[in-house]
């Protein structure tokens, strides 16, 4: 297909690279150097989508970030992006995309029916059809808008593509690469200072690229590539097109979203689709310049009616015609060289300028071009519906009220520009205030909050000469307070055109008896009716005309409309800009992808893996994992077809029955040393220690201030002021924050200190009647009899050379030990076990054996002691001293916690013996009590008991004490499931513990 | 995201730090007969002002130290920082 549009001698295109691509299903091609709107431009297409609400045809209105409708789904490499700017997207060969929000097409679209029906369709109107009656939400409404509402549709398909993570630090950050961008990090980076420029496009220079400008003899193209080269060459300075600042946080933290892949058919290998930049700078400087705003007239979303600058920039920068037969609509000089670029391609545009007459030089120059100027003229209406045809036009009393005559014009594009509003959205999101500058009609930045600077045309300085004044000024006195350094550069000479002043007038009035739609919010489809309801209805915050009327939201967040919407509702109130304020910007500035925020931080590397020095044995003997906090540990280890029940059944018989052995490496361990420490201990835990003797284990539990348990496990006292505390997998790390707080801040005179040892030790627990057997193969150098080694002693012996720590401790109830060697050592100790352990039938052990271990024996752990429970609660209570006071003790005398028929542990069987309890079911007296069943308990844990071969569970139940032998019905509507069941006591094996013991 | 300066290791990201809440709240004495609306105090109840704020930060990540962080909640302005056993002011 031919490129009708495009012009032969003008742009910054490779034309040597002709690029295919797809629209729509439909073949076009383009340039490198093209995006998707220039190239579907050049070949005359300009409907490019459905408007949100009414489905009115879309086409292009800007050229860059500013573009509220040109949004598509694009695909690329198999993947397929909702939200795409046409603008943006740079074109790469094999590039699809399809147009959004139009069914069954763009040239067809039911939704359309919108369109003509919108008197239904007015300002609120989710708010005031969608309300009642509220059983219609599920079935009705919510799927119609669902249906009907947003651009574009999210891929179900996991994303392929990988998305990387960047801290970076500079003196300078710099945020866009035009006049004032260039000139300020030329400044600094060449006064030593270390500067990020990040550029948004994939060409440098901003404004420069496209204005009629010389700085010092050369085009502002030429001198921006100069700079950009230099800087580039520079080791200070770290330069970044296709990259987006797009939020800046507290204490001068920025967001860079950088583009890396998306202009290319696809990511090569190891290099990210898109990279996020987390930058610390010491200075800001937002150089971000500013977006031309539209007149407001009727019709003025049709496709064809363009902004003016982006007529340029399609023209200078790709070589693209947005019409032949234009109209340039104005109410200032900067649309002229809009005229004048096409007049140069030898295209005759009419200018239409609201104001009455102008001589400035600019357009002096377009006069003596032969341009049609018509002064005091307006276009009333565009014409057309997929495209502009003709427009109405009509010359303007002086105070904007009146039409005259109305005429009706042939075009195919309208050129509209109503001045330029700078783009403060980074200076406001710092915390800064704004101010309203009246001879700009704009807010500019006021007072810095951060340390930030906003230069050029962001903050409302519109001559080239002053912003590079100032940019130069600013690069160097900044940098020399971060560098200490003198070297300030000549400020180049501009030569540009000056320009006379634009004219306050932003809306075409209606003209009688017409009811043209007048578009302010071009993506939301907020109209000057929808303002001017919304006010009659009452709202008058600017921040709830916003909400009710959609003005300035989603993904567009207001370039175009904001300040149009501010006049219109200034107008109304007959207020002053300023006080009616603007609303507040929010990052991000542009919409950034779910997988740029979450990085590399995917599956399992969302969090980091530790395992055991044993973790390749388990792996080598088909250890079944589970992730247990950050650990992965042994659930099972599979025998044959084993599922878990059998194989976790298996492992817990022989552990009962002969012995096995279990890696418990990943309990928390921490080092207690010091004069002080038994003193500390005895604040800490619940019971009494300062009379535990040396090489000796006592089990603690320690309490929050409001008396719910934390934490519970065994510490030894291994020398007379060093003790071995060990704590539970999950709250290792917590408990060692908790010691540390009461050690630094409460109580500092206390000589103590505590460090994490869980790294430095391997442990392996022994349990069964044959571990003493098996141990004393282990150790035959020590006495690990029952008086050598008694329940709770500790012992250091030698194991095969190097090493090792005997604690005897149980956690299953049977008789058991635990083996410490340091974890270099963790793997020869495991293998030896194994080996010597063949004679005893060892079997490794998983999590869940080991669970039912603990179940069956009525030991609490974590699914009891869960962040509600006190000591009572949890059968800890005899735990607790009477005599000293400790951390949360004073809670435990609470009102509540005192309560006679308080929860306690209780054991739960199934009457039938076969029937596993699903844990959180929830203990009720009535299965069929009405809703909401009175809850008198729930189940904490549940196992299949080896000891006595039918289900077991742990359950919390109301006045658990006195509950035991009565029957209740556990129930679980997540499973569907109601059981009978019987309360039994939670010592469900061996009561009195004397096999610990034997 | 805050900057803060732990005054052991120097100018610090915040997620290298954990929030310790309110750094004025004394811990009543140990053995010490208090009433049970001193208690319900000290464990409960906080105030949440608009503005200067002396609070707790664990450097976590770091030191491991409890440090003072005097910050305005509603600006995040961080005016000082101090050890646990410095004096404020
Ligand atoms: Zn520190």
């Amino acid at each position: 297909m031919v490129q009708n549009f495009r012009l032969d001698q003008i742009g910054l295109i490779n034309r040597e690279k002709k690029l295919s691509f797809k629209f729509n299903g439909k073949k076009y091609f383009g340039y490198e150097g093209d995006t998707l709107a220039s190239a579907l431009i050049a070949n005359g297409v300009h409907l490019v989508g459905r408007s949100f609400k009414y489905h009115r045809p879309r086409g292009f209105f800007g050229a860059g970030v500013d573009e509220p409708y040109a949004i598509v789904q694009l695909y690329r490499n198999g993947e397929t992006e909702p939200n795409v700017r046409a603008t943006e997207q740079e074109l790469f060969d094999g590039l699809e995309a399809k147009s959004v929000n139009c069914w069954p097409s763009v040239n067809f679209d039911i939704g359309a029916i919108n369109n003509f029906l919108n008197i239904f369709l007015p300002a609120g109107f989710y708010y005031k059809t969608f309300m009642w009656p509220r059983s219609f939400w599920y079935w009705i409404y919510e799927p119609f808008i669902r249906k009907a509402a947003g651009f574009g549709v999210a891929s179900k398909e996991h994303d392929r593509e990988r998305y990387e993570h960047k801290y970076e630090f500079c003196d300078l950050l710099i945020a866009g690469s035009g006049p004032s961008g260039l000139a300020s990090a030329y400044a600094a980076a060449k006064n030593g200072a270390r500067v990020i420029l990040a550029e948004d496009k994939p060409r440098f220079g901003g404004s420069l690229l496209t204005s009629d400008v010389s700085i010092n003899n050369q085009s502002g193209k030429e001198w921006a590539d100069n700079i950009i080269t230099e800087l580039k060459g520079m080791t200070n300075v770290t330069v970044k097109n296709r990259a987006q600042i797009f939020g800046y946080y507290d204490h001068n933290m920025l967001v860079m979203s950088e583009r890396v892949s998306d202009h290319l058919p696809k990511s090569e290998e190891f290099t990210p689709k898109q990279r996020l930049w987390y930058i610390r700078a010491k200075q800001v400087v937002i150089s971000s310049g500013s977006i031309e705003r539209p007149i407001v007239f009727g019709n003025n979303d049709t496709p064809g009616v363009v902004l003016a600058s982006a007529a340029k920039e399609y023209m200078k920068v790709y070589g693209v015609l947005v019409g032949k037969k234009p109209i340039v609509f104005t109410n200032n000089d900067s649309a002229y060289e809009t005229a004048i670029e096409f007049k140069k391609n030898n295209i005759n545009p009419i200018v239409l300028d609201s104001r009455q007459d102008s001589n400035s030089e600019i357009i002096k120059e377009a006069k003596s071009l032969g341009i049609n100027i018509k002064f005091s003229h307006v276009v009333v209406a565009a014409k057309g519906y997929k495209k502009v045809k003709s427009c109405d036009i009509s010359e303007i009393s002086e105070d904007k009220q009146n039409l005259n005559q109305i005429k009706n014009i042939e075009c195919d594009c309208i050129c509209v520009s109503g001045f330029w509003t700078p783009t403060i959205h980074l200076a406001s999101q710092s915390g800064g205030k704004t101010k309203f500058k009246e001879e700009i009609d704009a807010f500019v930045p006021d007072k810095s909050k951060q340390k930030e600077v906003t230069l050029g045309s962001a903050n409302g300085i519109f001559t080239l000469e002053e912003t590079l004044k100032t940019s130069f000024d600013k690069g160097f006195e900044l940098s020399k307070e971060i560098t200490n350094k003198n070297n300030s550069q000549q400020i180049p000479k501009v030569s540009e055109k000056k320009h006379s002043k634009h004219d306050r007038f932003w809306c075409v009035p209606l003209p009688k008896g017409k009811n043209y739609k007048r578009f302010l919010d071009f993506q939301n489809d907020v109209a000057v009716s929808d303002i001017e309801l919304a006010i009659r209805e009452g709202y008058r915050s600017i921040e709830h005309v916003k909400r009710y009327t959609t003005l300035g939201m989603a993904t567009d967040q207001g370039k175009t409309s904001n300040l149009n919407g501010l006049q219109l509702v200034s107008n109304i109130e007959n207020k002053v800009v300023p006080a009616v304020g603007h609303t507040t910007f929010r990052p991000p500035y542009t919409p950034i992808s779910i997988g740029a925020i979450v990085g590399r931080e995917i599956g399992k590397h969302s969090k980091p893996t530790r395992k055991s020095p044993m973790h390749n044995w388990h792996e080598k003997n088909n250890a079944v994992f589970v992730d247990a906090g950050v650990w992965l540990r042994p659930r099972y280890y599979k025998r044959g077809n084993e599922g878990l029940f059998e194989a976790s059944k298996r492992e817990a018989e022989n552990v009962r029955k002969n012995v096995g052995v279990c890696d418990v490496t990943t309990l928390g361990k921490i080092d207690v040393k010091g004069p002080d420490a038994a003193e500390f201990l005895n604040r800490v835990y619940t019971n009494a220690w300062l009379k535990l003797p040396v090489g000796k284990a006592r089990y603690g539990v320690m309490l929050r201030e409001d008396g719910i348990v934390m934490d519970d496990g065994t510490t030894t006292r291994i020398s007379e002021n060093h003790y071995h505390m060990t704590t539970t997998t999950a709250q290792a790390a917590n408990v060692l924050s908790h010691l540390e707080y009461y050690l630094q801040l409460v109580w500092p005179e206390l000589d103590v200190n505590v460090v994490s040892t869980t790294e430095q030790w391997a442990g392996a627990a022994i349990a069964g009647p044959k571990s003493r057997d098996l141990l004393q193969k282990l150790f035959p150098d020590t006495d690990v009899s029952n008086e050598g080694l008694p329940f709770m002693g500790f012992v250091e012996a030698n194991f095969f050379g190097v090493n090792a720590r005997i604690f005897r401790i149980s956690f299953s109830g049977e008789l058991a030990y635990e083996v410490n060697v340091e974890s270099d050592n963790g793997n020869f100790m495991w293998e030896k076990i194994i080996e010597i352990g063949k004679d005893f039938d060892l079997q490794p052990y998983g999590t869940e054996a080991l669970s039912t271990l603990r179940i069956e024996m009525g030991h609490v752990a974590g699914s009891e002691l869960d962040g509600r429970t006190i000591p009572y609660d949890t059968g800890l209570d005899g735990l607790v001293s009477k005599k000293k006071d400790f951390i949360g003790k004073r809670s435990l005398l609470k009102k509540a916690y005192n309560e006679k028929d308080r929860q306690r542990l209780v054991g739960v069987v199934p009457l039938d013996k076969k029937t596993s309890i699903p844990e959180g079911s929830h203990l009720v007296k009535d299965p069929k009590g009405k809703l909401p069943n009175p809850k008198l308990g729930h189940i904490s844990a549940s196992c299949w008991s080896v000891e006595h071969n039918n289900p077991f569970s742990l359950a919390i139940l109301k006045d658990g004490k006195n509950m035991i032998g009565s029957k209740l019905y556990a129930m679980s509507p997540l499973k569907n499931k109601t059981i009978e069941v019987e309360i039994v006591s939670s010592h469900y094996v061996d009561p009195k513990g004397e096999r610990v013991r034997s | 995201m805050l900057y803060i300066k732990c005054p052991h290791c120097g100018l610090r990201s915040q997620n290298e730090f954990a929030y310790g809440g309110d750094a004025s709240v004394k811990r009543p004495e140990l053995n010490k007969e208090i009433s049970d609306q001193e208690w319900d105090e000290f464990v409960y109840l906080r105030k949440s002002p608009r503005g200067k704020h002396l609070e707790l930060w664990h450097h976590v990540s770091g030191c491991r130290q409890w440090i003072k962080v005097l910050r305005d909640t509603s600006t995040h302005e961080i005016f000082n920082t101090y050890k646990s056993e410095e004096k404020v002011g």
